[in-house]
């Protein structure tokens, strides 16, 4: 098995244990970025140089006897929202040209401890807001599987590397979809932890009640042991959970023997009927495996679209309200500074970012606050009230994680609600807080892959994890 | 503020008017075009009428939720802690003299 196909456990494994060399698991994968980056983009900055010392100095610790950590000489890919110190964090918007923040986010330095090997930051939907990685102000992120076509987002970059084999693991965040439905798109495992496990200090701020970072990876078990080292509590985060880090890797041998399975009998419409039949399979291996089935309705889900592009929205336009040309980023020069805010605000946001930015001043403006802001925190209620009433019923729920498979790039760029409509299944669980993963399970239309996800209540990692091994059994 | 009068539809089927889309990118410090505003407002309209579909739901007696885990704020000690280097802080600036942000005039034309 060739170095870029070896597991990120394996790797740190046998690394650990001195029959490996980090520097060799690099250039593995530098040479497959080599070969394929200029097709797929998935990095807006390759950090080969850093990387090369960073694998030298792992390579050292264990020659001299000492313990790199449990991601020791991983290669591991961040997506370009996450703060790097002293290398350039742009969350692919022109308004960040040229920013090297002067700290590292809080989950870049667990896993650098952890002994892993960043080898660059991925390219994302600028500030996070897209479902295909195409609002990017650096251009599109291309799908490994077919480079016609999208790598969903907004972590597409994150998505891409781990499917191209560029990175082992990678880090993207969610925060309606988008680590979930770019892993489905690419074919690879992605986790949306509960908020607040997670630390988000570092974090470039999209939609604050809503964000969360997680891991991609090639199987269920380097997501557990990605999201064992990044999870706990963190000091510098107010919104952390004060718990320790996740326990995950125990769980996956467990089965699912004795576990109910939601089927939500009443779940939106509209999905491509191969991504049917491949949730009709999901269940059916789960219930092989010795789980029960069980049926639930989630009557509220179908407004969640609409509470989550109201809210996230309203969330942006304060959060982006930052990006004014005085502290960081670029500047348009004008006579004033309203007039310097404004210009530069035109010059460095891209549509999609204006629209959003648009939409959440609207749903807060005096007048407007109850009827489009006010009403969509109501709605968020009601959608975590009926997960409450289904996780009474049902230990996790699994649904498709996107209701179609990778599309054509340029095909939903002029639509902005068809491409809204790719998030219908993932929002959900945003707005509740919860836990959910996209888990491959076989393909649908064009060969392209098809994933399954598996939903479960807050800090239901553990059971969530289970029943994702059990379908990545059921799957091959 | 006349907020009131710059969101009066013309047309019963429209959402959001052009006026209205104007108003919204000045409250959002955002330079738009007569291009962009025309855009913007279909783009906008078309969104409020999707958006629409929780108009229906009884909404009376539901709590709004704010947040998805109950925490309270917290406090830490107010102790001198070492922060960000000032220098390293202001290179990353478009503009900087004297320790601080330099900015153009506040007092202008839209002050």
């Amino acid at each position: 098995m060739s170095l870029t196909e070896t597991s990120a456990f394996e790797i740190a494994a046998e690394v650990r244990a001195g029959r490996l060399r980090a520097v060799d698991v690099l250039d593995a994968h530098l040479a497959n970025v080599a070969a394929r980056e200029s097709e797929i983009h998935a990095f807006n900055t390759v950090t080969a140089d850093e990387a090369r010392r960073s694998a030298e100095a792992v390579d050292a610790a264990v020659a001299a006897g000492r313990d790199p950590g449990p991601l020791a000489g991983v290669p591991i890919a961040l997506k370009d929202n996450m703060c790097t110190r002293g290398v350039p964090t742009t969350c692919s918007s022109k308004i960040l040209d040229g920013w090297k923040p002067p700290y590292d986010a809080t989950v870049v330095e667990l896993v650098a401890n952890a002994g892993a090997v960043v080898v660059g930051k991925t390219n994302l939907d600028e500030f996070a807001m897209g479902s295909s990685t195409e609002n990017s102000a650096f251009g599109p992120t291309f799908n490994p599987h077919d480079v016609t076509r999208v790598a969903g987002g907004s972590s597409g970059g994150s998505a891409a590397a781990v499917a191209a084999r560029f990175a082992s693991i990678s880090l993207g965040s969610d925060t309606g979809g988008s680590i979930r439905q770019p892993a489905a798109l690419c074919g690879v495992v992605g986790v949306k932890p509960t908020y607040g496990t997670v630390s988000r200090r570092g974090l470039v701020a999209f939609a604050s009640s809503l964000d969360q970072i997680g891991p991609f990876s090639h199987d269920v078990r380097d997501s557990a042991l990605l999201l064992e080292v990044i999870s706990g509590h963190d000091p510098l985060d107010s919104t952390s959970i004060p718990q320790p880090s996740l326990q995950l890797l125990s769980e996956l041998d467990r089965g699912v023997k004795g576990l109910r399975i939601g089927r939500i009998t009443d779940l939106p419409g509209g999905s491509e009927p191969e991504v049917d039949e491949r949730l009709s399979e999901a269940f059916d291996a789960l219930a092989a495996a010795g789980a029960t089935i069980v049926d639930v309705e989630l009557p509220s889900m179908k407004f969640g679209l609409t509470a989550y592009y109201l809210v996230a929205p309203a969330e942006a336009s304060s959060n982006l309200a930052r990006y004014d040309g005085v502290r960081y980023g670029m500047r348009v020069e004008a006579s004033d500074t309203n007039a310097m805010y404004m210009a530069t605000r035109a010059a460095g946001f891209g549509d999609e970012v204006k629209r959003r930015i648009m939409l959440g001043t609207y749903a807060l403006s005096a007048g407007y606050y109850d009827a489009y802001y006010g009403k969509a925190l109501k709605v968020r209620r009601l959608i975590s009230d009926d997960f409450a009433r289904a996780y009474e019923k049902a230990d996790v729920l699994v649904t498709p994680t996107s209701p179609i498979v990778a599309f054509p790039v340029g095909s939903k760029v002029d639509d902005p609600l068809s491409m809204y409509l790719c998030d219908v299944f993932t929002i959900p669980t945003n707005l509740a807080g919860h836990p959910a993963m996209s888990v491959p399970f076989g393909t649908g239309a064009h060969g392209l892959p098809v994933g399954v996800q598996v939903l479960a209540p807050t800090l239901g990692e553990a059971v969530m994890f289970r029943v994702a091994a059990e379908l990545e059994r059921g799957a091959r | 503020m006349l907020v009131g009068s710059f969101f009066v539809s013309d047309h019963p089927s429209v959402r959001i008017s052009a006026d209205a889309v104007a108003k919204v990118a000045r409250l959002a410090r955002l330079d738009v075009t007569p291009d962009d505003i025309a855009r913007l407002t279909s783009q906008l309209d078309g969104m409020l009428e999707h958006f629409a579909d929780i108009d229906a739901l009884d909404l009376a007696d539901v709590e709004p939720m704010t947040q998805p885990y109950p925490l309270v704020n917290v406090m830490r000690d107010d102790v001198v802690a070492p922060s960000l280097d000032r220098d390293e802080v202001l290179a990353a600036a478009p503009a900087a003299e004297d320790g601080r942000f330099r900015v153009p005039p506040i007092i202008g034309l839209e002050g």
